[in-house]
């Protein structure tokens, strides 16, 4: 394709996306010449160009909404809701053209002869009621009555940009706008330009009729409304870009490197070379970031247009708010967040945002409030998305949920509310009532959530009932070289974003004992009089399960405070090493479940460090927290069903030489012994058969490995299994040995974060752990609990 | 007569083949780095020239026993949609040329991941070439990713 045919295709589409924006606030301040002026120079430009690059059909289209424009511009016509349609659909159909012009070469087959004749009867109609047009201000006719492009109008050297004649965009129509001149001496002025090589300021000036400093501010003016002239630009390939970062992020890698090996070595010429090589490789990273940087406003100028269009074809009255447009994130993150953004756009005009007359019945302002905000936090971009409509029904969701079989009942009415929101990104999920062509069709928003986790962002909706939906679009800046904290824990480094520091606190081995106290079993350090909870690093990541590999109450210890959302928490690790500018990579796609870590990379020696997320894991240590409350809820609940009996039942078996773990009697179906000769093999799966069903088993100790073996002989030759139902569902749950039946409840304390359990508690002198057998039997044998059970036969 | 080239592995006394075009390079065991609450199957990640790559314990993976302690697997890079990805076999084979005609799908009788995460076998003489789906071996679960983080 040619050189000329691309560039017109790029500045097209651009003149095209800020047309849309254009359009519509057009629509609500119809009277703004200088939008009216913009909309009808694009246009313009397009006409112009393709008439000379050949494309005769889109000539055509473009000619005739240029027509139906001026027509505006002179006022001879106001913009109404059914022009601004027209026009907008005139837009999409340029664009169209555009895009097969890019294709073919060709500007298409269609020739849009309905578009054409809407737009010339959306001209003539409301031309032949003359009434209709309220006499403007004579400034606008005069400004506008010089033809577009008089053949002896000389380009002077700073009027050659104002292609056409409109007004604001000119310094007649500025210092009309601010009643410096009078329209009639303006009028006068161009007539004299066009007879002479004059400007209309000189004669201006020279007439008596405007003073030379208004001229020049004006002028002032004319140049920062043409943004274009601003600043010189030169377009450069994405892929160049994104080869530079590549390139620097393999720089910043080896300065690393070199710093490190110039501290160890006594050559001074070598360390101010790497000093120096340091400051350059920070200075040109920087610089490279910039460039690939772009405000969001990019892809939200969209917005508007979109949801203008949704507005309509729904009935409903919305409002966009729009916040943090300049927030600048990675060229590449805009482009894939574009389609999400749109969804999630569409979903809350759709089903967030209620029509005019229930929210009038509800008590609220009819017209709807859409927010989009953009922000950064914590090392991260946060996108929210945010209607005041009806909100999320919980119990429809939960109720759906359970019908299209993608989780069962119980699991359902057991959930918090919260988590069953977010149950609406599951694949094959939709609760409109309705199906519309907006959206409903129940494949968006998990749609949404893999393109955002795609590129390593997450998810997360809230709503209050009545009140609203938010969604919350949390991106991490991949690519990004950042600042961060290394510390170590169990002999593992990790990369803390310096984002998310606050400070650094570190406990004398005398201050230790005295320094970290229990809230009801949870520890706190009081930091400046105010409680600081804390985390234990190695717990949260299960990298100490075992008791007494505690670290001893006499060592010293450090707290790394971090700032995650709108809370304070102290993270205890073993050491802090250094703070380092790390290149962040993501993680693949296998490890994206783990919220703990927002990306790896590659320290100073070569080896790889996880990035931990700090939200993610001020999140993860809570949501043990509530697992535990609602353990403790659950079994209340049972307690009132089934009798005081079970209430604090516990069944404690070995996993083990040393490990204890409970599981609460009212799950248990039955406890059997078996010869191990009863195990059969379905596949990789271990299966017996029992009471003329063949049923799962699985080994406690293959999903909790315990902290040593327990001696297989002593009881080889026999298998304890503990009978697990749910549903119309068996399994079989293997341990090493049962021990006894306790009846108490000790404070369960949520340690170690670890698959399947609870947490923890002393019972017997033993720290045991509470097993959650359901999330247990779902790791060893997915799909068997959720399955509809039509592959019962075959498990 | 049809025929494609197979780079070959042994796993647990099978002999497993990946088409050749799949396989970035095979190289020597290096330490990485453990990723905690990772899936039983992730053994860690590798720095393969400043590229973080994610290494699966392919025995894990098929629910084979864990290597005999001692013996240091080999790491096989194999391109996926998603990137390179390190399998971690016991031994590498040779690379090996096979018809097409020799394939046929895995038996019925066949379950589990193994089922999951092979095309099917080729019929060499005396034994049989396991072929690999790299795209689903390279899942570090079935489907459960969710399950460890919850």
């Amino acid at each position: 394709m040619d050189e000329i045919v691309k560039d017109f295709l790029i500045e097209s589409n651009e003149n095209l996306d800020r047309l849309d924006q254009e359009l519509v606030k057009l629509e609500s301040e119809p009277s703004s010449k200088e939008l009216l002026a913009s909309v009808f120079r694009t246009i313009h430009t397009i006409k112009g160009s393709c008439g000379f690059l050949g494309f005769a059909r889109l000539e055509k289209l473009a000619h005739a909404g240029e027509s139906l424009l001026s027509r505006l511009r002179d006022g001879k016509l106001s913009l109404s809701a059914e022009i601004t349609s027209g026009l907008l659909t005139m837009v999409d159909a340029v664009r169209r053209m555009l895009a097969a012009i890019q294709a073919s070469g060709q500007d298409g087959e269609e020739d849009y002869a309905q578009l054409i004749e809407l737009l010339a009867r959306l001209q003539g109609e409301t031309a032949e009621l003359p009434a209709a047009v309220p006499a403007n201000s004579p400034a606008a006719k005069v400004v506008a009555e010089p033809p577009p492009v008089s053949p002896d109008m000389r380009p002077e050297p700073d009027s050659d940009r104002e292609s056409v004649a409109p007004d604001p965009a000119k310094i007649g129509g500025v210092l009309i706008e601010r009643g410096l001149v009078q329209p009639d001496d303006l009028a006068q002025a161009l007539e004299i330009q066009e007879k002479g090589r004059h400007k209309v300021g000189e004669i201006l000036v020279a007439e008596g009729a405007a003073r030379p400093e208004d001229v020049l501010a004006a002028e002032q003016t004319v140049e920062s409304r043409n943004p274009q002239a601003a600043m010189e630009t030169i377009r450069v390939g994405v892929t160049l870009l994104d080869r530079l970062m590549t390139l620097v992020g393999e720089l910043v890698l080896a300065r690393n490197q070199l710093l490190q090996f110039s501290n160890s070595t006594q050559d001074t010429g070598l360390q101010a070379v790497s000093q120096r090589m340091n400051l350059i490789a920070t200075e040109l990273q920087e610089e490279v970031m910039k460039t690939r940087m772009q405000p969001i406003g990019n892809i939200w100028n969209k917005f508007p247009r979109t949801v203008r269009d949704l507005a309509h074809s729904c009935g409903k009255e919305v409002r966009l708010v729009m916040e943090g447009q300049d927030t600048e994130l990675d060229r590449t993150i805009i482009e894939a967040i574009k389609d999400p953004l749109t969804h999630l756009v569409r979903n809350s005009m759709d089903h967030g945002i209620e029509t005019p007359e229930t929210r009038q019945r509800a008590g609220k302002d009819p017209t709807g409030i859409l927010t989009m905000r953009a922000f950064h936090e914590g090392g991260q971009v946060n996108i929210e998305i945010s209607d005041d409509g009806a909100g999320l029904n919980g119990d429809r969701i939960r109720q759906k949920a359970i019908e299209r079989g993608l989780i069962p009942a119980q699991q359902a009415t057991r959930m918090p509310d919260r988590d069953v929101f977010n149950l609406i990104f599951l694949p094959g999920f939709s609760t409109a009532e309705k199906i519309t062509k907006v959206s409903g069709r129940g494949v968006g928003m998990d749609v949404v959530k893999t393109n955002v986790e795609k590129i390593g962002g997450a998810v997360d909706i809230q709503s209050t009932p009545g009140r609203g939906t938010t969604v919350r679009v949390k991106i991490p800046l991949t690519l990004a070289i950042i600042p961060a904290l290394i510390a170590s824990c169990s002999g593992e480094r990790f990369a803390i974003p310096q984002v998310s520091l606050s400070e650094l606190v570190r406990l004398d081995a005398e201050e230790t004992g005295k320094g970290i106290e229990l809230v009801h079993g949870a520890p706190v350090y009081r930091l400046r009089g105010r409680l600081l909870p804390l985390v234990y690093l190695d717990r949260e990541l299960g990298l100490r399960s075992g008791p007494g590999d505690e670290p001893s109450r006499e060592a010293a210890i450090n707290i790394v405070v971090l700032q995650a959302e709108d809370r304070q928490f102290g993270l205890i690790v073993d050491e802090i090493t250094d703070t380092e500018e790390i290149v962040v990579k993501p993680l693949g796609k296998q490890l994206k479940g783990i919220s703990a870590y927002s990306g790896a990379t590659i320290m100073g020696d070569g080896r790889v460090a996880l990035i931990l997320d700090v939200p993610g894991l001020a999140q993860k240590a809570r949501v043990i927290a509530e697992a535990h409350e609602s353990a403790h809820e659950e079994a209340r609940s049972q307690a009132g069903a089934e009798g005081v009996r079970d209430e604090h039942a516990l069944l404690l078996a070995e996993n083990g030489l040393e490990g204890r773990v409970a599981i609460p009697l009212s799950m248990v179906a039955r406890l059997e012994e078996f010869p191990t000769t009863v195990v059969e093999r379905a596949g990789a799966q271990e299966v017996m058969q029992y009471r003329g069903q063949i049923i799962p088993l699985v080994r406690l100790s293959q999903i909790i490995p315990p902290a040593s073996e327990a001696e297989k002989l002593a009881n080889a030759g026999s298998i304890q299994v503990v009978v697990y139902s749910e549903g119309k569902r068996t399994v079989g749950l293997i341990v090493d040995r049962i021990v006894d039946i306790v009846e108490e409840r000790a404070a369960v304390e949520p340690l170690a974060p670890r698959m399947g359990i609870v947490g923890s508690f002393v019972t017997q002198r033993h720290v045991t752990d509470l097993l959650d057998v359901p999330a247990l039997v779902r790791a060893a044998v997915p799909g068997l609990l959720d399955a509809a059970g039509s592959e019962a036969g075959s498990a | 007569m049809p025929s494609q080239q197979f780079c070959t592995f042994h796993l647990d006394g099978y002999l497993f083949g990946v088409p050749v075009p799949q396989v970035q390079e095979v190289i020597r065991y290096q330490p990485m780095t453990p990723v905690p609450l990772a899936p039983p199957a992730v053994e860690g990640l590798i720095n393969l020239r400043g590229q973080i790559v994610l290494a699966i314990d392919l025995r894990r993976r098929l629910s084979f026993a864990d290597r005999p302690p001692g013996e240091l697997p080999v790491n096989v890079v194999v391109r996926t949609p998603d990137g390179a990805v390190s399998l971690l076999v016991d031994e590498i084979g040779d690379v090996i040329e096979v018809e097409e005609s020799s394939f046929e799908t895995p038996p019925e009788t066949l379950h589990g991941p193994v089922r999951a995460t092979i095309f099917g076998v080729y019929k060499l003489d005396g034994r049989l070439l396991h072929v690999l789906d790299t795209e689903r071996a390279c899942h570090a679960q079935d489907a459960s990713a969710q399950a460890v983080d919850c």
